[in-house]
């Protein structure tokens, strides 16, 4: 090997960012392998099976699982959904609203879910809910999400919006668009990968949301995290390798489409 | 995501400066009706006497607050000594909190480095590749990380295999199976911002510390590393604050023997041998903590960027 | 002044204050219709301030605006029959060159499809129409800049305001498309209201040009008058290159001025208003406007050494000492009879200029 005279890199510093990868994906890698395993036990290796795929959908707590997935997905589609409209209406007053008293403590209640510590949060909810005597079930768990999600959904569209120069609405007014065309013709189409970041943080910080929900869920009412959580108390199971493997999947679908859609500038 | 105190930037653009009250209601309702308003109750509830099946009695009292640091005896009438338990559990979390984000420096640092000198085209998918991990559920990470780390685990019957050790190693249920499980579950976030301000770093700094007779190490110490500062600030306070209150990787893989703060909250609040008050004023004391913290950040952050 | 002409834009006692700060200070000024207005001036001037009222971007904090005798100042943008041109162009980035052009009649109501004619016609006014249906990142800087010339003419408006709009463009296209806007100027009888910090751009395109400085308005007039006789030390300092003399007057004589300047050198100028005898004023005289020689004329004539010749292509600049102390500098074209007049650094020499040629400031 030769000796490393540029001044930038530092010899070490790629084995170092090889280890760091090995070690975000190995576990990864490991449980998405062992999901094929057609042994029975975790532990051995049996030779490559789709059985654990096929348990989800019609073993024992096939039932259990299909009704939380659809619990979790029907709540982070609403709750991303709402979430998204909320922080977009917000973040067009924030970076189109000119200076006013209201500005930064605004700005500081849609941030404040992400700066409390999530526990605390769960148990504010709890106690909260509690105060007021709502029944802990499925519209608790949407509420809470739709209410934490909103900061995820805010960041991108806010980061989308400071992007974009305020004189594409000053040239749309300049020629003849009132304010709400402005908006709808110009602004919004503009935000839109903005928009499109913020909904699929959204979607999948209430897809993977365990500790709020399980302090808000109430008996019953099980969502995919909850579950797999339960679960997971009494042993390692097989079939959750298989859960696992294609909610890592949708998430790295997901965070493709988010990467591409970042890529997609349309001011330029 | 915590901590990255969002400017909302200095633009004064008012073109809808009209309607804003209208477009804030609706995140004003929720946020403060839903969050807000919740943690005003929590801090209300620390200070009530606790009913016995879970729940509160509307009468004023310190007892919460006096339980977490003070043992007045099985009756509660002898003379009150400090009380270590809830204090060391307090001290463990932020001691393997501490622990987790020197290890993620140790290797984020590093990471963001070499990331950040890679060319245009590659680069896009090494921070690609760092991002996969935090997009994936962190309850779907922890229980690979139980799996993989299992005293018949495969990392186990790796090193079993190649004959590296003789018996497995244990290390589920232990102390560093939870720093790992911590630096783990929340590397990404140390790699992130500091390779966001190494990007921003001009290199030509570097070859002017080497031209003026530096060695590459003491250009790191004294020319790269000061400038990169707040972004070594933001990741260790993204990995720390998380990990502080942390439930998951201390339950599924410390076990009994290494409880932290999340764990003792999360107690108080199941069935009906909690203590609601109790575990409120424990969420109260780390909420205080996160609040410092951060203030502390936002201080260095303001700091740094008047500096420039 | 004709009288009878009309005014297109006229601005009485305008002030702009932001909080403590005045951004324009009672500003008035009449624009006539047809011309070729300029507001000119260096950066913080007020003059993309004063655009931007016109336009109804800002609003106005005390004063009034008029468009064909109508008051304007409390009409949203969308309800003022005046387009702008942007300094970056602001083209709308996710719609195509045509329905950029066309955006401003389909706001104003047309059907998509008249819109769409009328924005074709527009394309062929600023010869783009083989790119309409590209989108403007797929156009060179230039061709950008005539799409927003476009889409702002389209709604056919009774004023144009042109927010600085060549400052992105190289030299060379910058000097093509002055003399294309100068062009379409005259071809649709709009009056343009065009802000510039480059003189030379205010000088070679407009009919009249008000030169601005620290919210005031300092001198307004045709380029020439301007060129020639500037009012002040602001305007004479920021129009082309000039030497400004520390000058005492002495005596004023059918409208001719008797002053002198440092070292005893006698000098005679036209009088001007506001200068009277005694008062220690300031002479601004052009480079190319005083003659080099080696010997004294009859009028107006200095002393001095040579210290440096610079060649700058078309021109040579000859840097003096006078005696006594004052410095000037000579402008002598490089042709033949030019380079004839060329003295050595270090040699004896005398600066030669008409009486006209300088010009005393009012402060």
């Amino acid at each position: 090997m030769s000796v490393n005279t540029d001044v930038k890199t530092y010899t070490g510093f790629r084995a170092m960012t090889l280890v760091c990868m090995f070690i975000l994906y190995a576990p990864l890698i490991v449980v998405t392998a062992y999901s094929f395993n057609a042994s029975e036990s975790i532990t051995t290796w049996g030779g490559w099976s789709l059985r654990w795929y096929v348990d989800v959908f019609s073993g024992p707590e096939s039932a259990k699982f299909q009704q939380a997935a659809v619990n979790s997905f029907s709540i982070a589609i609403i709750a991303a959904t709402t979430a998204t409209a909320i922080a977009t209406a917000a973040a067009t007053a924030i970076v189109r609203g000119g200076k006013y008293r209201l500005r930064t403590p605004s700005l500081g209640l849609i941030t404040l879910p992400i700066m409390v510590p999530e526990i605390v949060l769960a148990v504010a909810t709890l106690i909260f809910f509690n105060s007021i005597g709502f029944t802990r079930g499925y519209m608790t768990i949407l509420v809470a999400h739709i209410a934490f999600c909103i900061p995820f959904a805010y960041l991108p569209i806010q980061a989308r919006m400071q992007g974009i120069e305020d004189t594409f609405e000053h040239a749309a007014m300049d020629l003849y668009a009132t304010k709400a065309q402005a908006f709808r013709r110009i602004l919004f189409p503009l935000m839109m990968p903005g928009i499109i970041s913020g909904f699929l943080l959204a979607f999948i910080v209430s897809l993977d949301d365990f500790i709020i929900t399980n302090f808000v869920k109430g008996a019953g009412v099980e969502t995919l995290p909850t579950a797999i959580f339960g679960s997971v108390k009494q042993g390692l199971k097989p079939n959750i390798m298989a859960i696992s493997t294609m909610l890592l999947s949708l998430s790295v679908v997901m965070v493709t489409i988010s990467y591409f859609v970042s890529k997609w500038d349309n001011t330029k | 995501m915590a901590g990255g105190a969002a400017s909302g930037g200095s633009a004064a653009s008012d073109t809808y400066k009209e309607a804003r009250h209208w477009l804030l209601m609706p995140s004003w309702l929720v946020l403060g009706f839903f969050v807000f308003a919740p943690v005003c109750v929590m801090v209300i509830y620390s200070f009530l006497t606790k009913e016995f099946r879970g729940g509160v009695i509307w009468e004023p009292t310190l007892a919460a607050y006096d339980q977490f640091f003070f043992d007045r005896g099985l009756f509660g009438d002898s003379d009150p000594t400090l009380q270590w338990t809830y204090i060391e559990i307090f001290w463990r979390s932020i001691w393997q909190a501490g622990l987790a984000t020197i290890m993620s420096l140790l290797i984020g640092f590093p990471t963001a480095y070499f990331i950040a000198t890679r060319p245009d085209g590659t680069r896009a998918l090494w921070v690609f590749l760092i991002t996969i991990p935090y997009w994936v559920n962190l309850l779907i990470r922890t229980v690979s990380m139980k799996f993989l780390l299992r005293d018949e685990g495969p990392m186990n019957d790796a090193l079993l295999n190649i004959g590296l050790i003789g018996e497995p190693l244990q290390i589920i249920n232990t102390n560093l199976a939870v720093q790992l499980g911590l630096f783990y579950s929340y590397l990404p976030f140390m790699v992130l911002p500091i390779y966001a301000s190494i990007e921003r770093y001009n290199f030509t700094m570097s070859e002017a510390a080497a031209d003026l007779y530096a060695t590459k190490f003491t250009t790191l110490r004294r020319i790269v590393l000061p400038a990169v500062k707040p972004g070594v600030i933001a990741g260790c306070i993204l990995v720390f604050v998380p990990s502080l209150g942390a439930f998951l990787a201390p339950d599924l893989l410390g076990g009994a023997k290494n409880f932290m703060i999340g764990s003792l909250i999360e107690e108080q609040f199941k069935g009906n041998a909690g203590n609601w008050p109790f575990g409120a004023a424990a969420s109260m004391i780390l909420l205080s903590m996160v609040l410092v913290l951060l203030l502390i950040f936002a201080q260095q952050q303001r700091r740094a960027g008047a500096a420039t | 002044m004709n009288d009878t002409v009309e005014i297109a834009v006229d601005v009485r006692d305008a002030i702009k204050r932001y909080g403590d700060f005045t951004a324009l200070q009672k500003i008035s000024l009449g624009i006539r219709d047809n011309e070729f207005f300029t507001l000119l001036g260096p950066s913080g001037c007020g003059k993309t301030t004063l655009l931007r009222m016109i336009a109804g971007f800002e609003d106005v904090t005390e004063g009034g605006i008029y468009l064909f005798g109508d008051e304007i100042k409390t009409l949203p943008p969308h309800k003022r029959p005046v387009n702008t041109v942007f300094q970056n162009y602001a083209l709308f980035p996710h719609m195509t060159v045509l329905e950029n052009v066309g955006f401003g009649l389909e706001m104003k109501g047309s059907s998509r499809k008249d819109a769409a004619k009328r924005a074709g016609e527009m394309l062929d006014l600023v010869q783009l129409s083989q790119f309409a249906k590209r989108k403007p990142a797929q156009l060179s800087g230039g061709q950008q800049q005539r799409v927003a010339l476009a889409r702002a003419l389209a709604p056919s408006p009774k004023v144009l305001l042109l927010d600085e709009p060549l400052s992105a463009l190289d030299l060379k296209l910058r000097k093509a498309m002055q003399i294309e806007l100068k062009h379409i100027q005259r071809e649709t009888g709009i009056t343009f209201i065009f802000v510039t910090h480059d003189q030379e751009e205010a000088l070679t395109m407009s009919d009249r040009i008000a030169v601005m400085s620290a919210g005031e308005l300092q001198q307004l007039g045709a380029p020439r008058d301007i060129y020639e006789h500037p009012r002040n030390m602001f305007v004479a300092d920021f129009i082309g290159d000039t030497n400004l003399l520390e000058v005492s007057v002495d005596k004023i004589t059918d409208g001719r001025a008797q002053c002198h300047i440092g070292g005893g050198h006698e000098l005679i100028c036209d009088a001007v208003d506001g200068v009277s005898v005694g008062a220690s004023v300031h002479l601004s005289v052009r480079p190319e406007r005083l003659v080099l020689s080696d010997q004294a004329s009859d009028g107006n004539s200095l002393k001095g050494t040579v210290t440096e010749n610079i060649y700058i292509g078309t021109d040579i600049s000859t840097m003096l000492d006078l005696e006594g102390g004052p410095k000037i500098t000579v402008r002598t074209s490089n042709t033949e009879r030019g380079n004839k007049r060329l003295i050595e650094p270090g040699s004896p020499a005398f600066v030669n200029m008409e009486a006209g040629a300088a010009r005393l400031l009012v402060d």
